[in-house]
């Protein structure tokens, strides 16, 4: 195993001034991909100003249409779409129906009001609808949306099963995991469909929530099959092979990997929730630190080397930072200024673009230049 | 390379060992064919090589099996990785990635190879399946053909000293299995691994065989030889060996150039046929029971059928064949109403397919799916039959006394999924006929069937015509649409390229000319053949 290490660092490529170039057609990083949307999902989720909202969308969708290659995946950022474009009609037809916790004065009409139990107190069904009310859910129902097209726009520049692939390689065993369980997604339901079609075939009805309940023992029994099949090939195919490791680093590396985590997920909450905490900056940057050292040392335990390892070269530094850009300029603006990124909505006024956030989400659009273009198949 | 020793292998629920008495060794570089009928251990005795019996399976292993030296007791089956490369029935079910490239570097990643040898061997994988054009294509959109040799690809790319493979070719077109057998052929020849596969269809494998490895049946010892002496004895046997045997060859021919050379002194003997001999006289052409015309059907953005003209017409056998997505499956399907046509128009029985309720359809027609596991849902064979007694309307126990005609001794008490391939297939087609449909599909029916239970299929199918069923098949066995069909039509990209008796289509295309019409034109069959042979009384 040794003599296998030694010549591992000792054939890394040579041509690595290729990879800054912005010319030569190649997959851009997707940790790069998905660090840049994380940034824009971020800067979404400190704004209600359905302007900035909107531009975040705008950027987000230029750099898809600028950027995605012709797999499967890339066409997801429709779907992502159109599900932002649910959740915000749903958001607004609970708040006509249910009513909302905005008072308001700006009555646009009224619903009939249906009498509820005395133990129902406090939900209500129908009644007068305001302006308020509507503008109001309009505004977080678009922020869902919004950060539903970033989530979107990841998916459809780097599929994150590529993204899980450059997992390092104490998470490596997980990531196949996650993986797989995302391709049985697709699977099941292609199951179901010709399970439910081979209903007909017995002369029974294919419509309804019958015919699907009743395909279910079957699918279950296929999807299970198909999972130790699968277990089956990748156990012959030297997953899980695993280098000699003292027991006590094992131990340790695990130990640190989860402190570091926790520390990671407390700084987050703290960072992203309103108000100051002074403490979070510190407790990311030593989580983010037992992290790495805790999968540095799990990584020894792994004998799997990587074929062809997207390069982190100049575009990828680029579009990750473009992307913190936008999210930490979000985020210190919303901290001064609270007001300029959530427009009032009682009373009602029309909301108004704040001239430095906006230049900041332009930020978002550097990768759309700054990076190669995807490698197309010519079919 | 391979060696057995006292090797028997029992499972925990079995009464009888799967496996028993392996004693032998395959030897380095040599392409070893296992030959038996269903259920005689095929794929455990494959198992015991990859180590996935015991380790996965379960069971108890007797013996030893060593597989370049190791031990497959002490080695687990990611640690025989390096020298066994193993490839199962369903290539779909291997996949880890979700690219060809990415694939073929999976099991190199995991033995932990230098990234430059990874780079290079992918590249020789590439060129050697030949599959370059096709590297950075999603698994999903790949072929049958193609996604059985990135399987093999994926296996290969690790170097490994053996390869087994199990039924490599049974879901393939005749094309597809002939360039998957090049491949296998060539890595005999140019790299010197040791090939150990099992396949049903002898008559596309056996030619190639160094070595037959004849598990005659459950618990008789298997035996390790010369392909044409095992041949002689061994109960499986493709048409070629057939003919031999009625010929009274010694050695027997394998291939049907063998046959061919040897056939001179045979060809004076048979009588000179003023008609090719059909199966048996298409009937005369009644009112058709199905039509299809001008019919497109789209599945996603492209149409799978464009413009199929069909007339299905009573008591005819009609086989439909054509490579791995030409479009036969939904054919079938547009007949049963499953797609709606995107222009044109289906009849069936007087039925719109797609409009009609599926409890009036059951009368008119009846399908059995690729995969006949999709029309069962009971939890024992009993049970299956009544709920297809009450779906058809029919009297209690209809069902179970088709399944009784036509194939005897399937235990009412057990769950369809454990019976074998050939009863499972039967017990579908009982349910199907339960309806009393007047026409009957049924899409690649042979698939994993033995010589065996295929006989008995053709049987069943045979009397079904003679009662006036339609019935039409898909396959790509063209043994079985030489011996069976009155008519075979052709399809290719979605449009009927070829319709006619089946002696008229199969004899003018090499890919669907079944063994026996290569070597005695226009004869189909070893049953023609030997039909002529014998006297007839002269009327």
């Amino acid at each position: 195993m040794s003599v296998d290490r030694l010549r591992r660092t000792a054939a890394e490529p040579a041509n690595s001034g290729a990879v800054h170039s912005r010319s030569l057609s190649r997959q851009v990083h997707p940790g790069a991909w998905w660090l840049w949307s994380l940034g824009l999902a971020a800067a979404a989720s400190r704004t209600g100003n359905p302007l900035l909202l909107l531009l975040i969308l705008a950027v987000a969708g230029f750099v898809v249409a600028a950027r995605r290659g012709d797999a499967p995946w890339a066409r997801s950022y429709a779907a992502f779409l159109r599900l932002g474009l649910l959740v915000l009609a749903a958001r607004v037809v609970f708040a006509v129906v249910l009513g909302s916790p905005v008072g308001g004065t700006h009555v646009l009409f009224t619903l009939p009001q249906l009498p509820l139990p005395a133990w129902a107190q406090g939900v209500r069904l129908g009644g007068s609808v305001t302006l308020e009310g509507v503008l109001f859910a309009l505004y977080e129902g678009l922020r869902l949306a919004v950060l539903l097209a970033c989530v979107g726009a990841a998916n459809a520049l780097a599929s994150p099963s590529r993204l899980l692939r450059s997992l390092p390689g104490a998470l490596y065993e997980a990531g196949v995991a996650a993986v797989v369980a995302m391709t049985f997604a697709p699977n099941l339901v292609a199951d179901v469909r010709r399970l439910r079609a081979a209903r007909r075939l017995r002369g029974r009805t294919d419509r309804g929530v019958r015919a699907v309940l009743s395909v279910g023992l079957p699918v279950l029994e296929g999807a299970l099959e198909r999972s130790v099949a699968l277990a089956a090939a990748m156990d012959t195919r030297g997953f899980g092979r695993t280098a000699e490791v003292p027991r006590r680093l094992v131990r340790t590396g695990g130990a640190l990997t989860l402190a570091g985590l926790l520390g990671v997920c407390a700084a987050t909450y703290g960072l992203l929730t309103a108000g100051t905490h002074p403490w979070a900056l510190p407790v990311l940057a030593a989580g983010a630190a037992a992290l790495g050292a805790g999968l540095a040392l799990g990584s020894r335990r792994t004998v799997r080397t990587r074929y062809r390892p997207d390069p982190w070269a100049l575009p990828e530094w680029l579009t990750a930072l473009s992307g913190v850009l936008v999210g930490a300029a979000l985020i210190w603006y919303a901290g001064r200024w609270p007001e300029a990124l959530t427009p009032p909505v009682v009373p009602p006024a029309a909301p108004r673009l704040p001239l430095l956030p906006a230049l900041a989400v332009l930020i978002g659009l550097l990768p759309a230049f700054a990076t190669p273009e995807p490698p197309r198949s010519t079919r | 390379m391979i060696t057995f020793e006292q090797v028997g292998v029992r499972y925990a629920d079995a009464s009888e060992p799967a496996l028993r008495g392996v004693d032998l060794t395959v030897p380095e570089g040599e392409l070893c064919l296992l030959v038996g009928p269903s259920g005689a251990g095929k794929s455990t005795l494959l198992g015991t090589v990859s180590g996935l019996v015991p380790h996965f399976t379960g069971g108890v292993l007797e013996g030893r099996v060593t597989v370049a030296g190791r031990d497959t007791r002490t080695h687990r089956p990611r640690e025989l990785a390096d020298v066994v490369g193993t490839v199962g029935q369903d290539p779909a079910g291997h996949f880890v990635t979700d690219t060809v490239e990415e694939e073929l570097a999976y099991g190199m990643e995991s033995l932990g190879l230098p990234p430059a040898v990874m780079r290079r061997r992918v590249e020789e994988t590439l060129d050697l399946l030949g599959l370059a054009e096709l590297r950075g294509r999603a698994l999903s959109a790949l072929s049958g053909g193609q996604r059985q040799r990135v399987a093999i690809g994926s296996v290969l790319t690790v170097h490994p000293k053996v390869l087994v493979l199990d039924e490599p070719t049974s879901a393939l077109d005749p094309g597809a299995a002939e360039e998957v057998l090049a491949v296998l052929q060539r890595l005999v020849h140019d790299l010197g691994t040791t090939v150990l596969l099992s396949e049903h269809r002898l008559e596309r494998v056996v030619q190639y065989a160094d070595q037959v490895l004849l598990l005659p049946g459950p618990g008789e010892p298997p035996v390790l030889g010369d392909p044409a002496e095992l041949m002689a004895r061994s109960p499986v046997r493709p048409p070629v060996v057939d003919l031999g045997r009625l010929a009274g060859w010694d050695p027997l021919p394998l291939t049907v150039r063998d046959a061919r050379r040897r056939a001179a002194a045979l060809r004076e003997r048979l009588p000179a046929p003023p008609d090719p001999p059909a199966p048996a006289a298409a009937p005369p052409a009644a009112t058709a029971i199905a039509t299809a015309s001008r019919l497109v059907v789209a599945r996603g953005p492209v149409p799978a059928l464009r413009g199929v003209e069909l007339a299905l017409f009573p008591g005819e056998i009609t086989a439909l064949m054509g490579r791995n997505g030409a479009g036969k499956s939904t054919l079938l399907g547009s007949l049963v109403g499953l797609h709606a046509p995107a222009s044109g128009t289906v009849r069936v029985n007087g039925l719109v397919p797609h409009k009609s309720r599926p409890k009036d359809l059951i009368r008119s027609v009846g399908l059995v799916p690729q995969d006949p596991r999709d029309l069962l849902y009971a939890e024992t064979v009993a049970e299956e039959c009544a709920a297809a007694d009450r779906d058809a309307d029919a009297e209690p126990g209809t069902c179970r006394g088709l399944l009784a005609t036509l194939l005897a001794g399937i235990d009412d008490e057990r769950h369809p999924r454990d019976l074998s391939e050939g009863q499972r297939l039967t017990l579908a087609l009982a349910v199907v006929l339960a309806a009393r449909p007047p026409l009957l599909l049924l899409d690649e029916p042979t698939r994993g069937l033995d010589y065996a239970a295929k006989a008995r299929l053709v049987d069943i199918l045979r009397t079904l015509a003679a009662d006036g069923h339609t019935v039409l098949l898909a396959t790509h066995d063209v043994e079985l649409a030489a011996e069976l069909a009155h008519r075979t039509a052709v399809l290719a990209e979605g449009e009927i390229v070829a319709d006619g008796p089946t002696p008229d289509v199969v004899l003018a295309s090499p890919t669907f000319a079944p063994q026996t019409a290569k070597i005695l034109p226009p004869y189909l069959t070893v049953a023609d053949v030997a039909k002529a042979l014998t006297p007839q009384d002269q009327p």
